[in-house]
């Protein structure tokens, strides 16, 4: 139980510190770097839950795809650093207080859900009911009581990816594009022309 | 319930999801937009809205899609809003040279969410079919790229939508932490048990409302509307003006009505309050807009103020009046938005009211139309906007609550302050000197703006007798989830 706590206090506090740091860090690498840290830690977290399966899923698909494509992007982009800082302070106040106010309802939250239990159960939900892992148990449930959204976030990308199709393909003309249904029925007739030269000129072009 | 059975309820759905996948495929090997892809595309909208009518009625997968009739109802309008969209849009960018098959697509997939959320029965399909919708219309608004306005209108509307739903998602996160249930049904029985747990709920009710009316632009959550419809292409502006407006009035109507039936002395005060920002925010902040297009985003702003009133009214009667206000909202708008695209001069689109000046000697149809549409919107008598806001007024001041009926009076003093712009916009067609020659209208759009105008003044009171008990019927849905 000890050993429990001290885990979960650490990787908290990880958490929470790498959080600040992705905001306030100066440069954007670091900040994505910072943020790989911080779903590392809440992954921990997910595991002291029992919840294996949540944990995994947040290393392979957060860190392992979208920080990385993050990290990309952001050493891409050609980045004026002085000139992003500038509006910081300007938005200070005001973002700080929208913050205090989240911050102050989450409390409030957790206060309650932590008197009253979230709704009718008391205390945590078991990860695990009936013994059945719960890695099996979102698949067991994913294709049957959760098809509908299953299938329709299906659709939510299919659109995301239209969209990025939509807003940058450009077919440029004149690019030389290899077609090999194209080559393969090249014969000599369609490939060569013969030509009479007369002594004396050139062939035009 | 069988796994079939659930399918046939959501067979609306699954016959525009089929036709979208069907149409991608072949627009992406065929490349071209013709006369018949658009054909299909607006065949699968229609058909998609007959299944929602001859469909069975029941609730599918647990409870989170409910086809009753006011998913009914507001699908066969969303439906068939969004086929006139597809055939306008699909004219508009021919005539460009900017055709692409994608946007078709797009609308269909936009009228999958908004068919999920007119039918949610649960905070992650309503989100989901939020998500859906709004993605697809993003796109939809930053179409035309190369045209740094609309490019422009796209990323604003996307940072903005990005943003409310994430207050959506929020409230919607508070309302799971305080009731341990996302479905409406078990929302309300929390909510009727309140106890301690009241007041974090009524946190979650709050968020979710202000998501809510980011979607629908309502007043204090309209800053997008005005330059989202300046930059996003005309077709597209009249697409996003009618359909996802009812869809995210159905969002306040499935919250309200079914997860939060117990808690109306609450939503009441802050729909109120938003109804009537948004009536003098769209009556005042019209006055000083000379582009058409802004003028009736502020148009929509105070009309969609109007509908909130109906909704914080609340009951059959409330809702009965919301649900009749957009239909015909819907269709006025359509038509006004077809007419101002069908109009060019000098292959330039005519968007301010300058532009406008002598349209009656110049297009006598066009003009006439356009006007029928500002007097209905201006709720003059006989036309179909007088009757949209005689439901809702009526249903206002027939509550007994002192509040709905100041109120109804304050709504009645904006609808007043906001007849100057729809006069003015008349004044500018009918007697001032024409600034030159119109191009010839497109027949398509020309077709819509009249259908509508005739629409909006001698077969509106035909369409009410039949429009009044479905409206009263898919009100009567509301409250059983």
């Amino acid at each position: 139980m000890a050993l429990q706590a001290i885990a979960f206090y650490m990787l908290a506090f990880v958490t929470i510190a790498a959080g600040l740091l992705v905001v306030s860090a100066r440069n954007p690498v670091h900040s994505v770097l910072f943020l790989i840290t911080a779903f590392f830690s809440a992954a921990g977290l997910f595991v002291l839950l029992g919840a294996e399966f949540l944990a995994m899923l947040l290393i392979v698909v957060y860190v392992g795809a979208v920080a990385v494509l993050f990290l990309f992007v952001v050493m891409m982009l050609d980045v004026d650093f002085a000139e992003l800082r500038q509006g910081f302070a300007q938005y200070l106040p005001i973002g700080g207080l929208v913050g205090g106010i989240l911050t102050l309802e989450m409390v409030f939250v957790a206060a309650t859900v932590a008197t009253n239990g979230a709704a009718a159960k008391n205390g945590l939900p078991n990860a695990s009911p009936g013994g059945v892992p719960n890695t099996e148990a979102i698949g067991r449930v994913l294709y049957t009581d959760y098809i509908f959204f299953f299938q329709l976030a299906g659709l939510v990308l299919l659109v995301a990816m239209i969209g990025a199709i939509v807003l940058t393909l450009r077919h440029k003309p004149g690019v030389k594009r290899q077609d090999i249904g194209k080559q393969v029925a090249r014969t000599p007739k369609t490939g060569m022309t013969l030509v009479q030269i007369k002594p004396g000129e050139g062939i035009s072009e | 319930m069988t796994f079939f059975a659930n399918f046939s309820l959501v067979l609306p759905e699954i016959v525009l999801a089929v036709a979208a996948l069907v149409l991608l495929v072949a627009g992406a090997f065929r490349g071209k937009v013709g006369a018949i892809f658009t054909l299909a595309a607006v065949a699968a909208l229609v058909a998609a809205a007959a299944t929602a009518v001859l469909g069975p009625h029941g609730r599918a997968f647990g409870g989170v899609y409910a086809a009753d009739a006011a998913a009914t109802y507001a699908k066969v309008a969303i439906y068939l809003s969004s086929a006139v969209a597809v055939v306008l849009g699909d004219r508009w960018l021919a005539q460009r040279g900017d055709q692409k098959f994608e946007f078709a697509v797009l609308v269909i997939l936009a009228a999958v969410g908004m068919g999920v959320t007119a039918s949610a029965g649960d905070l992650i399909s309503l989100y989901v079919g939020v998500e859906l919708q709004s993605l697809a219309l993003y796109v939809l608004a930053a179409m035309r790229r190369d045209d740094a306005k609309s490019s422009e209108a796209g990323l604003k509307y996307f940072v903005l939508g990005a943003l409310s739903s994430g207050l959506l998602l929020y409230g919607s996160s508070l309302i799971y932490g305080f009731t341990g249930s996302t479905h409406f049904s078990q929302i309300a029985l929390a909510a009727a048990h309140g106890g301690s747990n009241g007041v974090g709920l009524l946190f979650g009710l709050v968020f979710l409302i202000c998501g809510l009316a980011f979607k629908v632009s309502a007043a204090p959550f309209h800053m997008w509307t005005p330059d989202v419809y300046e930059g996003a292409p005309t077709p597209v502006v009249g697409f996003f003006a009618a359909a996802p407006k009812l869809a995210a009035m159905m969002m306040f109507a499935r919250v309200l009505g079914d997860a939060f039936p117990g808690a109306v002395d609450q939503w009441r005060q802050i729909l109120v309050i938003a109804a009537l920002i948004s009536v003098f925010v769209g009556a005042f902040a019209g006055l000083a807009q000379t582009n058409l297009k802004r003028l009736w985003a502020y148009s929509s702003i105070a009309n969609v103020g109007y509908a909130l009133l109906g909704v914080a009214t609340g009951g059959e009667i409330g809702l009965q009046s919301m649900l009749i206000f957009m239909v015909l909202y819907m269709v006025d708008v359509t038509g006004f938005f077809a007419c101002l695209q069908a109009l060019n001069r000098d292959g330039k689109p005519m968007e301010t009211i300058e532009d406008m000046a002598g349209l009656i000697k110049e297009r006598p149809g066009v003009a006439i139309a356009m006007t029928a549409f500002s007097l209905s919107a201006l709720g003059l008598p006989p036309f179909s906007g007088f009757w949209s806001k005689y439901y809702v007024f009526k249903a206002a001041l027939g509550t007994g609550d002192v509040m709905m009926q100041w109120a109804a009076v304050l709504g009645l003093v904006g609808s007043v302050v906001a007849a100057f712009y729809y006069l003015r916009l008349i004044k500018s067609m009918w007697f001032d000197a024409p600034a030159g020659a119109v191009d010839a209208p497109s027949l398509s759009a020309r077709a819509v703006g009249f259908a509508a105008a005739i629409f909006s003044f001698p077969i509106v009171l035909v369409a009410l007798v039949w429009l009044d008990p479905a409206a009263k019927a898919a009100a009567a849905a509301f409250g059983h989830a």
